[in-house]
């Protein structure tokens, strides 16, 4: 590599590193607890447990009505409107139902109902409880709702730029080395420069596939304006002008039909009439399939709220398809605790990446302030050429 | 070896066993979550072994 270009490639190196360091340390330590938040909430108590059935139900579980459990949540709640009702894929005996004021209520609430005998079970607290639930901001929107998602969604691609500098830099560093020197007994900085190509070159396509799916998340709320904007718009257009539904259809006959068209495929959720899944008109009855690979993608079936017969069903676009692979890729929740524990020590190592990064480049600073202060004073320098010690040349 | 290979041939390894490791526990369940954590868990296990190893002094 010519001088000019790795001045070039470490000027990106450093600025892209530099602006973002700080909140990609934000993300991993907020991240780290984010991993384990399904084994947090249960020791917290937050997680809810469908309670234990009568010995004669629990050899053959009953499944109940769809309309008598959100008949449940409105005997809860009888001034608020129904806005999503999900099932978590290895929870078969609990629906979430989350209630507003209205179908866009940012004050919703969330109540579990036994999905086998339609009886009120808990209404756990929203986003796992007030700790969790500030993590949970720092991580995803610093507070700030779409805006910040969309900073921090910035930044994450200035950490895709500082990794590909990174690793156009690994070659001129590691010539002379062989893979995963640590040179000890030298400098402290001659180690944390070991220990930062070391780390960083062995998480590099981890921490590529985090970053790049994590910015993809950050785009979730734009994807979702997107595909409302042009496919839901299409398939609502011949109820234009026409007032919604004076009285919802049943969701047990809604959902019979939709299944039928989709034999093999669960419900993941369903959006009622007024929220951003759904229209004015319809409930959006959200499928996914049983297999590891089919039952993150959804397939959304549109029903007539008011008659209950589907009018629509699509593939979702690419690009929502995309969102949906990014979460797990994101969040590392696919592959059992053994998964989640590599995404706890990767995420550390990254944190070691992020901290060596910026101690080196705190250290270059005093290096060379040293060496221009010696300069100065036109000592005889020993000392410049340590200065740079680890440089390439 | 050639230079090439001395420089980039246990990066690219561990690069390609982790996408490998990343996509398996994507397509199945079970052996697939196994061999996911076996192939995501190879590259970590390499870090840290470099990192810790024991010093051999000045070099």
């Amino acid at each position: 590599m010519s001088p000019a270009n790795l001045r070039r490639w470490s000027w990106i190196h450093k600025w892209s590193s530099l602006v973002c360091t700080v909140f990609m340390l934000l993300l991993c330590l907020t991240g780290l607890p984010l991993i384990y938040h399904h084994e947090i909430g249960h020791l917290l108590g937050n997680e809810v447990e469908p309670p234990a059935l009568v010995a004669q139900l629990a050899a053959n579980p009953p499944r109940a009505d769809l309309d008598s459990v959100i008949a449940a949540g409105q005997a809860r709640y009888p001034a608020k409107v129904m806005m999503y009702m999900s099932q978590e894929a290895d929870q078969p005996a609990l629906w979430f139902l989350t209630m507003g004021r209205h179908a866009n209520d940012p004050n919703f609430v969330s109540i579990a109902i036994d999905a086998r005998t339609a009886r009120y079970v808990a209404e756990p607290p929203i986003e796992g409880g007030a700790v969790m639930a500030f993590l949970f901001h720092l991580h995803v929107d610093l507070f700030a709702g779409v805006p910040g998602k969309l900073f921090l969604g910035f930044m994450g691609l200035l950490l895709v730029v500082a990794i590909v500098s990174g690793v156009v830099l690994y070659a001129p560093f590691m010539r002379k080395l062989e893979f995963g020197a640590v040179r000890h007994g030298r400098t402290a900085r001659l180690t944390w420069l070991d220990l930062h190509n070391l780390l960083g070159i062995a998480t590099l396509v981890w921490a590529l596939v985090v970053g790049v799916t994590g910015v993809v998340n950050t785009l979730a709320d734009v994807l979702l304006q997107v595909w409302q904007s042009t496919e839901i718009a299409a398939m609502v257009k011949p109820y234009e002008g026409l007032p919604p539904p004076a009285k919802l259809a049943s969701m047990e006959g809604s959902v019979a039909r939709a299944q039928a068209l989709q034999p093999g495929m669960k419900v993941g959720f369903i959006a009622f009439p007024g929220t951003p899944f759904a229209s004015a008109h319809h409930y959006g009855v959200y499928m996914h399939g049983d297999q590891a690979l089919t039952a993150k993608l959804y397939k959304p079936v549109l029903v007539d709220a008011g008659t209950g017969q589907v009018t629509d069903q699509r593939t979702l676009p690419w690009y929502l398809s995309t969102l949906l692979l990014s979460q797990p890729l994101h969040f590392g929740d696919y592959g059992g605790a053994g998964m989640k524990f590599l995404w706890a020590l990767l995420d550390l190592a990254t944190i070691v990446v992020l901290g060596s990064g910026l101690y080196l480049w705190l250290k270059r600073g005093r290096a060379a302030k040293a060496k221009a202060g010696d300069e100065a004073r036109v000592q005889a320098a020993r000392r410049p050429a340590l200065a740079r010690e680890g440089e390439p040349q | 070896m050639s230079s090439f290979r001395a420089l980039w041939g246990m990066p690219i390894l561990l690069g390609v066993l982790t996408a490998a490791g990343l996509v398996l526990g994507l397509l199945g369940d079970g052996w697939w979550d196994v061999a996911a954590v076996i192939c995501l868990g190879i590259p970590v296990a390499v870090g840290a072994w470099h990192m810790s190893k024991p010093v051999r002094g000045k070099r």
